[in-house]
């Protein structure tokens, strides 16, 4: 095993780890889709997607492509045994009901409190887009963000308090970043693994807000995975 | 004489509606877009429209042709940003300060909707609060949850898209292309729907998904 930070697919296949038979799942556009793709074997469990497909299955391939049956990424997918199909409105309303067991969400930063940021970048020339990130933060009884632990610049995401407009407060439970994974707790930030040869000083080194370490801390690891080109 | 909803063209099914009206357009994805209504109402012109949309730019809609036929006054929706590089032609118009944007969470996009068509004026939700789009609104605890009030949403006209139809407006849809089609139908004094066939016979009743009582036009449009 490598003590390398894991690579953006890597950390979809620790998240998937942590996903148990039963759970209705919602996988945020980007990065979380690729959870579905490291799923154990042996676990049984529906992707709900905003549009109102309760169920989704892998991407459709060449030949089977229809464009009435997407995701909320506007993918081409298909359906899995036992699927169905809500209006929007039931989609939403399964949502804000609870009825989502995990949301895994992407970000650009998260604060000690468990608010969220990923919706809006400020991004000079470009209209805002929220779609359902509000209403699955919000709402999700568990939502876990997966994100790298800094930006490009090497700036901490991880905050006492977040820069940018907020999506929901205190609803992060879980992060999982390429060099750890954080829980978001009533007490703080507290890690439960990290890269095993990075030190406490060196993650602290890389977040913005106070971080706690369990006392059965284990070590982050993932097999090998190649991010395509 | 007996119900027929069949409107003999996409034009002649629009041909009422007026300038300055809250137009619905359902589709969502690449799913459900009333592309061949979105057309006719550009070709008709109505002016100072309020478009209720989900994306004011989708790489499979026609709206932007509203947007860049000057016929939107603003467009509430949950996605806004543009596909390209370059700022789309609602983003334009955005910056320029001649269009009006409100950005809605999703599900309270669909709920207001939803509200507007089930005689529900305002409701409380959880989603949106302590963030900028609440800014402003009433916000009430309950059970020691923070909730925002929003205001039902209703429309002049609603533009949904279907798979197939009756003469009674019955209508069925593929996969997900429902999204917000039934809810707009619901909301909206006008609905028209395209559809990829009208049935010659009476839609089997556990094949309804969107009862016709909700559908005043359907136009048969090419798939």
């Amino acid at each position: 095993m490598s003590n390398q930070p894991l690579n953006r697919l890597q950390i979809a296949w620790r998240v998937a780890q942590d996903i148990r038979t039963g759970m209705l799942v919602n996988l945020g556009i980007g990065m979380p889709v690729a959870v579905a793709d490291y799923l154990r074997p042996e676990v049984d469990v529906f992707i709900h997607s905003e549009n109102g497909v309760v169920g989704v299955g892998p991407a459709a391939p060449a030949d089977k492509v229809d464009t009435d049956l997407v995701d909320a990424g506007s993918r081409r997918v298909t359906l899995r045994t036992g699927a169905s199909i809500v209006d929007s409105s039931w989609s939403f309303a399964m949502i804000r009901g609870g009825h989502i067991d995990v949301a895994v969400l992407g970000a650009f930063e998260v604060a000690a409190n468990g608010d969220l940021a990923n919706w809006d970048m400020r991004l000079p020339n470009k209209g805002p887009l929220v779609g359902g990130a509000m209403d699955l933060a919000a709402c999700a009884r568990s939502v876990w963000v997966i994100m790298e632990h800094v930006t490009r610049k090497g700036s901490p995401r991880l905050l006492e308090k977040c820069v940018l407009p907020l999506t929901a407060v205190r609803c992060v439970t879980r992060v999982y970043t390429d060099l750890a994974v954080v829980d978001v707790t009533p007490a703080g930030m507290v890690v439960r693994e990290k890269l095993g040869d990075l030190s406490e000083a060196e993650l602290r080194a890389r977040t913005g807000a106070p971080l706690a370490f369990a006392q059965d801390c284990k070590p982050l690891v993932a097999p090998a995975i190649a991010l395509p080109d | 004489m007996p119900i027929d909803k069949r409107a003999a063209s996409a034009a002649d099914a629009l041909a009422d509606v007026a300038d300055g009206a809250t137009v619905f357009i359902s589709g969502f994805g690449g799913a459900g877009f009333p592309n061949v209504l979105i057309r006719a109402l550009r070709d008709r012109g109505p002016k100072n429209l309020t478009l209720v949309v989900n994306s004011a730019t989708h790489r499979y809609s026609c709206t932007h042709e509203l947007i860049e036929a000057g016929l939107v006054r603003k467009v509430v929706c949950t996605a806004a940003r543009g596909h390209s590089k370059g700022p789309s032609a609602f983003e334009k118009l955005w910056m320029e300060g001649r269009i009006e944007l409100e950005c809605v969470p999703q599900g309270t996009f669909s709920e207001r909707i939803r509200a507007g068509g089930a005689g529900i004026p305002a409701f409380y939700t959880p989603v949106g609060f302590g963030t900028e789009l609440a800014e402003g609104k009433e916000v009430r605890n309950f059970q020691g949850r923070d909730y925002v009030l929003e205001q039902a949403m209703k429309g002049d006209v609603a533009l949904v898209r279907a798979d197939t139809a009756d003469r009674y407006g019955n209508l069925s849809f593929r996969y997900a292309q429902m999204n917000f089609g039934p809810v707009m139908a619901t909301a909206a004094n006008l609905t028209v729907a395209e559809v990829r066939a009208v049935l010659d016979e009476p839609m089997p009743h556990e094949r309804v998904q969107l009862p016709g009582v909700y559908v005043d036009r359907v136009v048969t449009v090419a798939s």
